[in-house]
């Protein structure tokens, strides 16, 4: 290791293209490989945790913590009977799940694992390719993995997959959107649309500032510094991966299991794979763009030799898992929306603010860079005359005019529904005198709780 | 990106690409006029889309090949397939012939105007070398549509937004019923029309609740022994048993 190999440790667009073709075919096998491990660890790592949450072990009988249980269930699910229903589109019913698959991997293909490292002799960055475009092509394959469960419902020819898919579809294109604006912030801040670019423009050492003798360096991560956007990207992406509380394409209560029901044996699994990778894949990148990729956190970044070669796959994975660990987190704490709450949310919500957020960002960009004072004073004098113009004339809520409860019993028409009188009194119960009658009796057997009512009645009444 | 970028010269994988995918492209374009099914139709315009984009990325145009997977294969598409999908899988067109000899027709235009493209393009592109695709892209492919659009062409730019936005809010306005405030009944209005005097605020009797038989023409018996009609749909005819309905039918024994 020369020093030379440290100073060029962050890798840049020209680095990429000139490895030879076995170490492109390592990557690649590498990245399909981690998308299947992670299937098969975050289905494990996800009943056990809401097992945990829910107070029961969770799958714990095959293989050691019952790490295995998912292999057992693939397997299960490979020997079932593949049912192709009568009215299905054969052809479009087959490739649907492939369709979702592929998109799911393919995203895999620019996130960067790592740094550069050596793979037997060769310098190469720890990512299996980058263009000047990495994020648009992440966006770009989530936006055709829509088609998978699109096609998947329409083509089964019934029709609770059918409004499952055409709800899915809905969702995850108004919730891309969304998705899609909030990581214009970080385009507008990085300065490029390269994931492995976006990663090096968070190291954030230019940013310090010194108090008392100490160096303060500000955070590089995006996270910190983009919060709104960071806030809107994790929701769009749990509205993008149809993971509870947005589940509603496979809403059970509702439409059976959504755009899987009448799928079986492999293909639901595949389609299965699909949610999973998909959810490691946008927690992936909400580590890249938002929480500094494979860099080390704060205090361990110190130590200079936590973001060289290998180790920026630890940083990496233990920020993908915290991620999926809040999913999870996510899926064993709230209830499902409601679709027209859902999009709500969305479109009156997440937009919104999200567009506030860029102007107000490009504002800030721009006095960043203005050196007259003139034009500083006119965009902040500006911005005060919008918010105050806001907030004169936001419209307010008409007050209802108060009426009391004796009032509205007064205009009920006559014969109405008779209502108990108003100044009802709970009277105390039967039960609770006889207690007090009773006067503890000496040797009750199994007469417990009948004494310890008669005592706090007791206490109720003296 | 460096191989992307020298795009003046057709590289190896360039060729590779482009005859993989020109096929494909094709092939996607036949099947979508010739398939009956307007879903299948729709499913092929997709794959045409897709190598298209591919196309514009290997024309060290990075940018507008995603924005045209992302945008045209992946939104726009969708919505037309929502389209089809609501109109129903079997609604494919009729395969008979209004006007006669309009296939063949149809056919040979088509083939006239394709040879006319064809060799127009041909003849005015084959001679010519490109020049200013390094200086185009310098500051990176992003970075140059971005300052032609915000420059030269901002006004062509925010116009067609502009349009669109009055397109997308006309479609709004036209297609949204929108109800006041003032007009849309609450849970308490509900609740107060359900009590209100006159209107029995349970659930209705069901058919066969004290009845006789457990035919759903049969009117249900309320507690005190009268009929009721609430039971029974309107468009039945409510109607006695016969004497000869209820004698005896000498099967018990």
């Amino acid at each position: 290791m020369t020093p030379a190999v440290y100073l060029a440790q962050d890798p840049t667009l020209s680095d990429f293209g000139h490895d030879p073709w076995w170490i492109v075919l390592i990557k690649i096998v590498f990245a399909f490989v981690f998308a299947v491990l992670a299937t098969l660890l975050g289905v494990w790592f996800e009943r056990r945790v809401v097992g945990f949450m829910q107070v029961r072990p969770g799958p714990n009988q095959v293989g050691p913590f019952g790490l295995l249980q998912t292999l057992a269930d693939g397997l299960k699910m490979a020997f079932k009977e593949d049912i192709l229903p009568k009215a299905a589109d054969k052809v479009v019913y087959f490739f649907a799940p492939t369709i979702s698959v592929i998109c799911a991997v393919t995203a895999l293909a620019v996130i960067p694992f790592g740094p550069m490292v050596s793979i037997f002799g060769h310098q190469t960055p720890l990512q299996v390719t980058d263009v000047s475009v990495a994020v648009l092509v992440i966006l770009a394959a989530s936006s055709m993995g829509i088609y998978g469960i699109v096609l998947g419902g329409w083509a089964s020819g019934s029709t609770y997959p059918l409004l499952g898919g055409l709800r899915s579809s809905a969702q995850m294109i108004s919730y891309e959107v969304a998705m899609g604006l909030s990581i214009v912030a970080v385009f507008m801040t990085a300065g490029t649309m390269s994931t492995s670019g976006i990663v090096a423009a968070q190291a954030g050492s230019d940013r310090s500032a010194s108090l008392g003798g100490f160096d303060f360096f500000a955070p590089g991560w995006y996270a910190i510094l983009l919060l709104p956007s960071f806030v809107i990207y994790f929701i769009s992406a749990v509205g993008e991966t149809n993971r509870a509380p947005f589940d509603l394409p496979e809403a059970e209560s509702e439409l059976v299991a959504g755009f899987m029901t009448e799928y079986s044996s492999l293909k639901f699994a595949l389609f299965m794979l699909a949610e999973y990778v998909n959810m490691v894949t946008v927690s992936a990148v909400a580590t890249t763009l938002f929480l500094g990729g494979w860099r080390a956190p704060w205090p361990i970044s110190i130590w200079s030799g936590a973001n060289e070669g290998w180790f920026g796959l630890i940083w990496f994975f233990a920020k993908v898992i915290l991620l999926v660990f809040v999913f999870v987190w996510l899926r064993g704490t709230l209830p499902r929306l409601r679709y027209d709450q859902f999009m709500r949310l969305g479109w009156r919500v997440l937009l919104p603010i999200n567009l506030v957020w860029i102007l107000a960002l490009a504002g800030i960009r721009v006095l960043q860079k203005e050196n007259s004072d003139a034009v500083r004073w006119g965009i902040i004098g500006g911005a005060l005359v919008v918010i105050l113009l806001i907030t004169l004339l936001w419209p307010d809520r008409k007050k209802r005019p108060q009426v009391t409860l004796q009032e509205q019993v007064n205009q009920r028409p006559q014969g109405s529904f008779p209502l108990p009188p108003m100044d009802l009194v709970v009277p105390p119960s039967p039960r609770a005198r006889r207690g007090v009658a009773e006067r503890q009796p000496a040797n009750v057997g199994g007469g417990a709780p009948d004494v310890i009512e008669s005592t706090t009645s007791e206490e109720k009444e003296g | 990106m460096t191989n992307i970028a020298l795009a003046a010269t057709v590289t190896t994988g360039e060729a590779v690409t482009f005859w993989i995918l020109a096929p494909l492209a094709l092939l996607g374009a036949i099947g979508m006029v010739a398939a009956r099914n307007a879903v299948h139709s729709a499913l092929w315009l997709v794959l045409t889309m897709l190598c298209l984009g591919v196309f514009y990325v290997v024309q060290a145009g990075p940018f507008i090949g995603m924005v045209q997977i992302i945008v045209y294969t992946g939104a726009i598409m969708m919505l037309f397939l929502f389209v089809l999908m609501l109109v129903g899988r079997d609604a494919s067109d009729s395969l008979i012939e209004t006007l006669r000899g309009q296939r063949v027709a149809a056919i040979l235009v088509g083939l006239g105007f394709a040879g006319l493209v064809g060799t127009l393009v041909a003849r005015s592109v084959s001679d010519t070398t490109a020049v200013g695709l390094e200086a185009a892209n310098r500051d990176g492919n992003v970075q140059g549509i971005a300052a032609l659009l915000f420059t030269n062409y901002v006004f062509a730019f925010e116009a067609t937004s502009a349009l669109l936005i009055t397109a997308a809010v006309g479609a709004m306005v036209l297609a949204h019923i929108h109800k006041p405030k003032s007009e849309r009944l609450g849970q308490p209005d509900l609740m107060r029309l359900r009590f209100r005097a006159g209107n029995h605020p349970g659930s209705k009797a069901g058919p066969g609740v004290y009845a006789t038989s457990d035919s759903v023409a049969t009117p249900a018996r309320l507690p005190d022994g009268t009929l009721s009609r609430a039971s029974i749909p309107e468009i039945l005819p409510t109607r006695e048993l016969s004497p000869r309905e209820t004698a005896p039918k000498g099967t018990e024994k």
